[in-house]
């Protein structure tokens, strides 16, 4: 090679990895680019919701001195059976309002004013007088809830600059609130009744506790039915099953499966559930086994991948000592495969426990004030009770949901946080 | 180019040569023990001795393609017979046929007889379990169990039941690692696990796992080909040792290793033996042109 044509390599090679560079670093700013546009929406949806939930970490409450009056607890000269359960809380809390606004009279005014407080503070009054009886008679000073509206006022979501027409709260009745903050009695405190009431009408003490215990049962229920069937049917279909065309054909099945929307399997769940299976509606037990079915292929293939992931010479080395099949498969294939399978496996329960559609076809979407104590009782789930709030047309309601969704966030997680320690923790280097 | 293929050769030669020629002067040598005998006798004239395995007629398919063809072959008692070939030639496939690992493979199939002491393996009635008991295998690379140096070796006696306490059990264990070679250097240690060893101990604790189920034969494929120089050596001397209790087939790519540790050699090609005999004369006076070719170094 002559020195010119030696230039002439060198230049045509230096000008083309030039434009090599060039081109590799846009590559890259392309990658980190959509990095960040990913980062900044995800930051930009957690601290939209965590904005606005937190307040519902507190709760607007409201000091009322309660005069016992023993009047209020009996009937005819007489305490009944259950007189706790019918005396008339209400009027001891309208008193007691009465009382501290002694100018407020008429009807229509005073409604205004026991629109303050929660309609469902008389159960806290209850509660009150069932721990300790000997209230009665006396006289005593109590926290309770705010109404919604209070709430929202108190928390600064409630303007006091839009014309009155335009609130939910008027002039006089905010006149009275900035009375009662003057004296100290009004008080946000830590909202207990959030995270252990069950759903209400009311959002002042509507909980998630309710959707909490509803969505565990579900979640065993769906444990229960979708592990033992996704685990035997993966290792069968990985271990045994002669690879024919119809071994074939289930699996490019489950693959479907597993992108089947959810919605399809509430279907499923409902006509074979409950339409022909008759079984209870809006139960957990319904529902963690529709879950169960959407979760099966996410498990069965978690299976089949880790047994494959096992490498061939484990399964050689044992057959070689006369392990038969069967041992092979479960001394040595199984066990460093079960990380793997879990991890799947809690995958598959995290999405279960975030899904909402199947759950509505199967009647989990109704309104339960109650926490359920079984599997058959009568529930609703986190995702789904986020579906009802969001849906509730008072303002208090979307702090709520807000919080709710941080909450199954957490839970989510959790889930995920584990599945990967798991994943870390008994990975095996062959 | 060309004339530095030939030194090496003639290099690799040499040293088979040397080898050969040095062999006979310890009388344990594998090579003096075979010059005592009566050369294997080549293909179906081998009936008339009593081997410990034979194969007849042997065809093995693998879908459509033909990997090995009416192999005839038979493996002597307490003797290493050595596999030697080109890459694809057949010989691993034939030797995993003689304790069936084959059966697992999708779309193999087995035609022919197979026999361990004159009994068909691949009879219906038989149990590939209790073959493989009989005859142990130890593979390429070293794959201890992800488990104790201990369970490693228990694993075999246990699940076929050879133990009847834990006393025995340890007996077992200890005896069979003591065979291995390997009792001294891990003896401290049987509680770690059997992929913390080096690969040369690897491969020893899967010798001593495949003695301890107590086989009559052992198969291995190319045992050394993933180790060092100085472990190789060390498996060779234990095959040597070996032989005395076990019958020994070996298949490898190093046609020294099979000049040293074999009593026996078959040169495959293309799914047929080409040639056996015992290993002094193949190495030596090869009758078949593609046996020389191979075994100077001309072609494979």
């Amino acid at each position: 090679m002559t020195d010119a044509a030696a230039k002439t390599k060198i230049m045509v090679i230096s000008a083309r990895s030039l434009r090599r560079a060039r081109v590799e670093k846009r590559f890259y700013i392309y990658c980190i680019s959509a990095v960040f546009i990913a980062i900044a929406f995800l930051v930009f949806l957690l601290s939209s919701i965590a904005l606005n939930g937190y307040t519902s970490i507190v709760q607007t409450h409201l000091r009322l001195d309660i005069v016992y009056d023993e009047a209020v607890f009996e009937h005819n000269g007489s305490r009944s059976e259950d007189f706790l359960m019918r005396s008339d809380y209400n009027a001891l809390i309208r008193k007691s309002l009465m009382t501290k606004f002694p100018n407020v009279e008429g009807r229509k005014d005073l409604r205004r004013l026991f629109a303050l407080v929660s309609e469902k503070a008389r159960f806290k009054l209850r509660s009150a007088v069932e721990e300790n009886p000997d209230l009665i008679g006396s006289t005593g000073s109590i926290w309770v809830p705010v109404s919604g509206d209070v709430d929202m006022l108190m928390k600064g979501y409630m303007r006091r600059d839009v014309p009155e027409d335009a609130r939910r709260l008027d002039n006089q009745q905010i006149s009275w609130i900035d009375l009662l903050t003057s004296e100290n009695l009004i008080e946000k405190k830590f909202n207990t009744a959030f995270f252990t009431n069950a759903d209400s009408r009311s959002p002042e003490i509507a909980g998630i506790w309710g959707a909490v215990v509803g969505s565990f049962y579900t979640m065993i229920v769906t444990l229960l039915f979708a592990f033992p069937i996704g685990l035997m049917t993966g290792i069968y279909l990985q271990e045994f099953a002669t690879k024919n065309r119809w071994a074939r054909l289930v699996e490019i099945n489950i693959n479907n499966l597993a992108a089947v929307p959810s919605i399809v399997f509430g279907l499923l769940g409902l006509a074979a559930f409950l339409n022909f299976g008759g079984l209870p509606r809006s139960a957990p037990l319904v529902g963690g086994m529709t879950l169960a079915l959407m979760t099966l292929p996410t498990i069965i293939i978690a299976t089949r991948a880790s047994l494959l992931s096992i490498p061939p010479s484990i399964r050689e080395a044992a057959r070689g000592v006369g392990a038969s099949e069967t041992q092979v498969m479960l001394h040595h294939v199984l066990p460093p495969a079960i990380p793997g399978i879990l991890t799947g496996t809690i995958i598959g329960m995290a999405r279960a426990l975030g899904e909402t559609a199947p759950l509505l076809m199967i009647g989990m979407v109704a309104f339960i004030a109650d926490v359920p104590q079984s599997i058959t009782d009568p529930s609703t789930a986190l995702p789904v009770q986020i579906f009802l709030w969001a849906d509730s047309p008072e303002r208090s309601f979307v702090e709520r949901t807000a919080a709710a969704t941080l909450v199954l966030l957490v839970f989510l997680i959790t889930m995920n946080g584990l599945a990967i320690y798991l994943r870390k923790r008994f990975e095996r280097r062959w | 180019m060309g004339t530095m293929a030939q030194q090496i050769d003639k290099k690799k030669q040499d040293t088979l040569d040397a080898r050969l020629v040095r062999k006979p002067i310890s009388t344990s040598s594998p090579s003096a023990a075979a010059n005592e005998e009566s050369p294997l006798p080549t293909g179906a004239e081998a009936v008339a001795a009593t081997p410990k395995m034979s194969t007849r007629k042997l065809n093995v398919f693998y879908d459509d393609k033909q990997a090995l063809i009416n192999v005839d072959l038979d493996i002597r008692k307490n003797k290493v017979t050595a596999l030697i070939g080109p890459s694809g030639c057949g010989k691993s496939t034939f030797l995993r046929c003689l304790n069936r690992m084959n059966d697992t493979i999708e779309g193999c199939r087995v035609t022919g007889k197979v026999t361990l002491d004159g009994q068909d393996i691949y009879e219906k009635s038989l149990d590939v379990v209790e073959l493989r008991a009989e005859i142990g295998m130890v593979f390429q690379k070293p794959n201890p169990f992800p488990k104790s140096i201990y369970e490693n070796v228990a694993y075999g006696p246990r699940i076929h039941g050879l133990a009847k306490n834990r006393a025995e059990l340890d007996e077992i264990v200890m005896t069979s690692l003591e065979r291995a070679g390997l009792l001294k250097e891990v003896q401290d240690r049987l509680q770690e696990p059997g992929t913390s060893l080096s690969g040369g101990q690897q491969q020893r604790l899967c010798i001593a796992r495949a003695i301890a189920v107590s086989p009559e034969v052992i198969l291995m494929d190319e045992p050394c080909s993933s180790l060092d120089p100085i472990a190789t050596a060390r498996i060779e001397e234990l095959m040597d040792e070996l032989r005395r209790k076990y019958t020994i087939v070996i298949v490898t790519h190093a046609m020294q290793q099979a000049a040293r540790v074999s009593q026996y050699t078959a040169f495959f090609h293309l799914g047929e033996v080409v040639e056996v005999g015992d290993t002094a004369t193949i190495f030596t006076s090869p009758k078949d042109e593609r046996t020389q070719g191979y075994i100077t170094g001309r072609f494979g």
